[in-house]
C-alpha cells in the first residue's frame, strides 16, 4: 500500500500575492509579458551572491527556502526541480555575447548559470544538501515530472522526512518576446484580467517559482494531500475525458465528487476549446476555477494553482476572481488541476483536504 | 513492488559511428572518433571534438522530413539511436503506444537557436524553431517520430542527464509504474557549449588524456544512446542483454561547476548504487569512469573511488577519449558501452594515458582487456553538483 504524501510547506513567487488574490484586488498588468513581484530577496540570499543571480535563481532559491521555513525543515532529503525553459536570462546573455563577439573573449559566468539544473544546484549548494537532486525540463509538464519523481521517491524510501519540490521559470528579454513571433503570445496587448474575453489566438506570459515541502507524515497543519499526478497524451477532448475518468477511478473518485476543478485555460481560442467541452461535460457539476489571467501562462505555472488550492483548503474561501461558473464549491474535499500543455499533452494533479 | 529491470535493446550514434556495430568495432580496434569540427561551424577549428560525420541534411533526407520541419540536430541524433534500440528489442508499433520515454538533454535545440537568433525578428523563415530551443521539445519530437505514447519526460542535469534518465526508468519499472520504457539521452555539438567550455578554459587542444598526470581538459562530443528497459517478469521470453541493478544520485553541494576535491557527491552516488544493487564493492569488475580529463574531475573522481574501494580498485577506464564528452548523452553512451563490456567480456581502454597522476598513482586500463565481466559501475557527474552512478550486470 503506498503511503499518502502531504504538502507541509509552500514558497510561492508570482505576479500576484496571497493578499492580492484573497482580498479580490489582483495586480493588473497591461502588457502581455509581465514580471513576478519580488519578495525581499536579501532576507534569504547574501547580497554578494544576489548580484550575480538571474531572476530564476533568486526566485527558485527564495521560494525553496520559504517552503522549508514554512514546514519547519532545515535540511531536506531531496531537491527535485522542474523548469520548462531554464535559465533564459543567462542563456541569452552568453548567446548574445558569443554572437556579437564572434566567439572571442567570452567570460564564463553566464554560461555556468545557463544550465537547466542551475536552480536545483544552487539550492543544494546554499543548503549544503547532498541528497537526491534532479531537474526536469519537459515543457509544460516539468513541474508535474518533478512531482511524479517526488511521490515515487517517498514511496521508495518512507524514511525520508522531506522532499523539496518545485517549479521555476523566468522572463527574459528576447527569448520570451519571441512568443509574439510564433503565436504563443497575443498580437494585441491586453490587460491580464480581460484574458478570457479576448477571442483571439495566443496568451499572456509571466514568471514565478513555486516550491513545496512534501512528506509522508500528516502534520496537523498540512495544507493538502498530494493524491496523484499524471502527465498524459491524448488527441481529442473525448480521449482526454476518458483518461481523466480513468485517472479518477484509480483514485476511487467519480467526476461528480470533484468539488473544484482548476483549469489551465489561457485565453487562446484554439486551446480553450478543449476546456470548454470538458466544462460542459465531465466538469459540469464542479466549481470551475481559472488562474492564468492572474499569473500569466508559462511552463511551471501549475505550481500557482497548487498554491491557490492549498490556500483554498486552509482558508475555506474561494476568491470570486477565480470563478468561471456559479457552482459554490464550498467546503471542498477534492480539487483537480487540469492543464493542457499542447494539443496532445495534458496533465492532472489531484489534491485532497488533509 | 520490486521488479527486476531487464535491458532488452539498445541503440547508439556517436563520433565512433552510427549504430552498435560501428561503435563496438571502433572500441575493440581502439580507434577514437576525435577530429576537428567540420559539421559544426565554429571559429575554434583547432579544438578537437567527437563529431558525428553525418550532416543534418543527410538525416533529413533519410527520414524524408518536410521542408518546414522543426527537428534540431539533437532530435535527429536521438531518432537514429532510439530507432536502433526499438529494433534491437523487437518492440512492435503497438507496444510503443504504452512504452515510456525518458530522455536527457542539456541544450536541446540550441544549435537552431544560435543559428537563427538574430534573424527571428527580421524574417519568419525559421520561426518553427523558436520553441525547439527547450529540451522537452527535443524529447517530444523523438517520441512523436517513433509514435511512443507512454509517459514521456526530460531530465536536464547537465552531464548526468542520460544516467539520471536510466535511473528514473529503472525506478518506475521497479515500482510497477511502468512495464517498459526507453531511456537515454541526446546532445549535439553547438557553438554555445563549445564556447562555454572554452571560456571556462577546460577544453584541451589535444586529444583528451583522462587520469593522466598531464591531462589538460576535455574534448566535447555529440551523440545519442538509448536502452530499452522492461520489467523482468514481462520480458521472460525476450533476449535479455543485461540488467540495471543499481543506481545512486547525490549532490556534491560544493560549487556550481567544480567538484569537491574529496568527491563527496561521487562517493555517495557510488555507495548508494552498491546498496541498491545489494552487492559488495569487490564484485565490481569494471568502472566506466566519468573521466572527463579535466584537472578537477579526474582528481575528485579518483579520490571518491579510492575512498569507496579502499586498497583494491577495480579495473577502470574512461571512454571519453573515444567519443568526446557528449554531455547529457554521456551517461547513456557509456551505459551502452557498459552493456557491450558485459556481453563481450571486454574492457575498453583509457586512451592517451602515459603517466599516472602524482596525487594518486591510479592506473587505468590502457589496452583492450579480455576478462570475465559480471558487474560494471558507470559514473556520470555534472555541473550543479549532480552526481549519478549506475550498476549494470549480466542477465544471471
Amino acid at each position: 500500500m503506498s503511503r499518502a504524501v502531504y504538502i507541509t510547506g509552500i514558497g510561492a513567487i508570482s505576479a500576484q500575492t496571497e493578499e492580492s488574490i484573497f482580498s479580490e484586488k489582483p495586480a493588473v498588468y497591461t502588457s502581455n509579458i509581465f514580471q513576478a513581484i519580488s519578495p525581499n530577496f536579501k532576507e534569504y540570499i547574501p547580497a554578494m551572491a544576489l548580484r550575480r543571480m538571474s531572476k530564476a535563481i533568486k526566485m527558485g532559491l527564495t521560494a525553496g527556502k520559504i517552503a522549508l521555513q514554512d514546514a519547519n525543515v532545515e535540511l531536506p532529503d531531496a531537491i527535485i526541480t522542474g523548469t520548462g525553459e531554464g535559465c533564459k536570462q543567462d542563456t541569452e546573455k552568453f548567446l548574445e555575447s558569443m554572437l556579437s563577439q564572434e566567439e572571442e573573449l567570452l567570460t564564463p559566468t553566464s554560461f555556468i548559470q545557463s544550465t537547466h539544473n542551475t536552480v536545483g544546484g544552487q539550492i543544494a549548494l546554499n543548503l549544503k544538501c547532498s541528497g537526491y537532486n534532479v531537474t526536469y525540463s519537459q515543457e509544460s509538464a516539468s513541474l508535474e515530472s518533478a512531482l511524479i519523481d517526488s511521490v515515487l521517491l517517498l514511496h521508495e524510501k518512507p524514511s525520508l522526512n522531506s522532499v523539496l519540490v518545485g517549479g521555476v521559470d523566468e522572463v527574459s528579454n528576447k527569448i520570451t518576446s519571441f512568443g509574439f513571433l510564433n503565436g504563443f503570445l497575443k498580437q494585441e496587448e491586453i490587460e491580464n484580467l480581460s484574458l478570457f474575453s479576448h477571442k483571439s489566438e495566443g496568451t499572456i506570459t509571466s514568471e514565478g517559482a513555486f516550491f513545496f515541502n512534501l512528506t509522508t507524515e500528516n502534520k496537523k497543519d498540512s495544507y493538502a494531500q498530494l493524491k496523484a499526478v499524471s502527465s498524459l497524451k491524448a488527441e481529442s477532448s473525448i480521449e482526454v475525458s476518458e483518461k481523466i475518468t480513468e485517472f479518477l477511478l484509480k483514485n476511487s473518485l467519480r467526476s461528480q465528487e470533484l468539488d473544484i476543478v482548476f483549469l489551465g485555460k489561457n485565453g487562446d481560442l484554439d486551446q480553450d476549446e478543449i476546456y470548454d467541452e470538458l466544462q460542459n461535460t465531465i466538469f459540469s457539476e464542479s466549481c470551475q476555477l481559472a488562474y492564468k489571467h492572474l499569473s500569466g501562462d508559462f511552463n511551471t505555472v501549475t505550481g500557482f494553482a497548487i498554491w491557490l488550492s492549498c490556500l483554498i483548503f486552509r482558508k475555506q474561501q474561494i476568491p470570486d476572481i477565480l470563478k468561471l461558473n456559479a457552482v459554490s464549491g464550498a467546503n471542498p474535499k477534492n480539487i483537480l488541476l487540469y492543464n493542457l500543455a499542447s494539443n496532445t499533452n495534458h496533465s492532472l494533479i489531484l489534491l485532497q483536504k488533509p | 513492488m520490486n521488479r527486476g529491470v531487464a535491458i532488452t535493446g539498445m541503440g547508439i550514434i556517436s563520433a565512433l559511428g552510427n549504430g552498435l556495430e560501428a561503435n563496438f568495432n571502433a572500441l575493440i580496434k581502439t580507434q577514437d572518433g576525435i577530429t576537428f569540427p567540420e559539421t559544426l561551424k565554429t571559429k575554434h577549428t583547432h579544438l578537437p571534438v567527437g563529431e558525428v560525420k553525418i550532416s543534418n541534411l543527410d538525416f533529413e533526407k533519410k527520414l524524408q522530413l518536410a521542408d518546414e520541419h522543426s527537428y534540431t540536430r539533437a532530435a535527429l541524433l536521438g531518432i537514429a539511436a532510439a530507432k536502433e534500440a526499438v529494433k534491437s528489442s523487437g518492440l512492435t508499433a503497438r507496444e510503443l503506444l504504452n512504452t515510456g520515454f525518458i530522455s536527457g538533454s542539456s541544450v536541446g535545440g540550441m544549435d537552431a537557436t544560435e543559428k537563427y537568433y538574430l534573424d527571428y525578428e527580421k524574417s519568419s523563415a525559421h520561426h518553427q524553431f523558436i520553441p525547439a530551443q527547450h529540451p522537452g521539445f527535443t524529447t517530444n519530437k523523438i517520441a512523436e517520430h517513433l509514435n511512443i505514447k507512454g509517459f514521456t519526460t526530460t531530465i536536464s542535469t547537465a552531464c548526468s542527464s542520460g544516467a539520471n534518465a536510466i535511473m528514473l526508468g529503472a525506478r518506475l519499472i521497479k515500482a510497477g509504474e511502468l512495464d517498459r520504457v526507453i531511456v537515454g539521452g541526446t546532445d549535439c555539438l553547438t557553438k554555445f557549449t563549445l564556447n562555454g567550455f572554452n571560456s571556462l578554459k577546460i577544453l584541451s587542444e589535444e586529444k583528451c588524456r583522462a587520469f593522466d598526470d598531464s591531462r589538460n581538459g576535455l574534448n566535447l562530443g555529440e551523440g545519442a544512446a538509448y536502452l530499452v528497459l522492461e520489467a523482468e517478469d514481462l520480458a521472460k521470453d525476450k533476449r535479455i542483454i543485461g540488467r540495471v541493478l543499481g543506481y545512486g544520485n547525490s549532490n556534491d553541494a560544493y560549487h556550481q561547476t567544480a567538484a569537491s576535491e574529496t568527491g563527496e557527491g561521487a562517493y555517495k552516488a557510488m555507495k548508494d548504487a552498491l546498496e541498491v544493487s545489494e552487492i559488495d564493492a569487490e564484485k565490481i569488475d569494471y568502472i566506466n569512469a566519468h573521466g572527463t580529463a579535466t584537472r578537477n574531475n579526474d582528481l575528485s573522481e579518483t579520490n571518491a573511488i579510492k575512498k569507496l574501494f579502499k586498497t583494491v580498485i577495480p579495473d577502470l577506464s574512461s571512454t571519453k577519449a573515444f567519443t568526446g564528452h557528449t554531455l547529457a548523452a554521456a551517461g547513456a553512451l557509456e551505459a551502452v558501452f557498459s552493456v557491450l563490456s558485459l556481453q563481450n567480456n571486454f574492457i575498453f581502454p583509457n586512451l592517451n594515458f602515459s603517466k599516472p597522476m602524482q596525487e594518486s598513482g591510479l592506473l587505468p586500463i590502457t589496452e583492450l582487456k579480455h576478462k570475465s565481466i559480471n558487474y560494471v559501475l558507470s559514473n556520470s557527474f555534472g555541473f550543479g553538483g549532480n552526481c549519478t552512478s549506475l550498476i549494470f550486470s549480466k542477465n544471471e
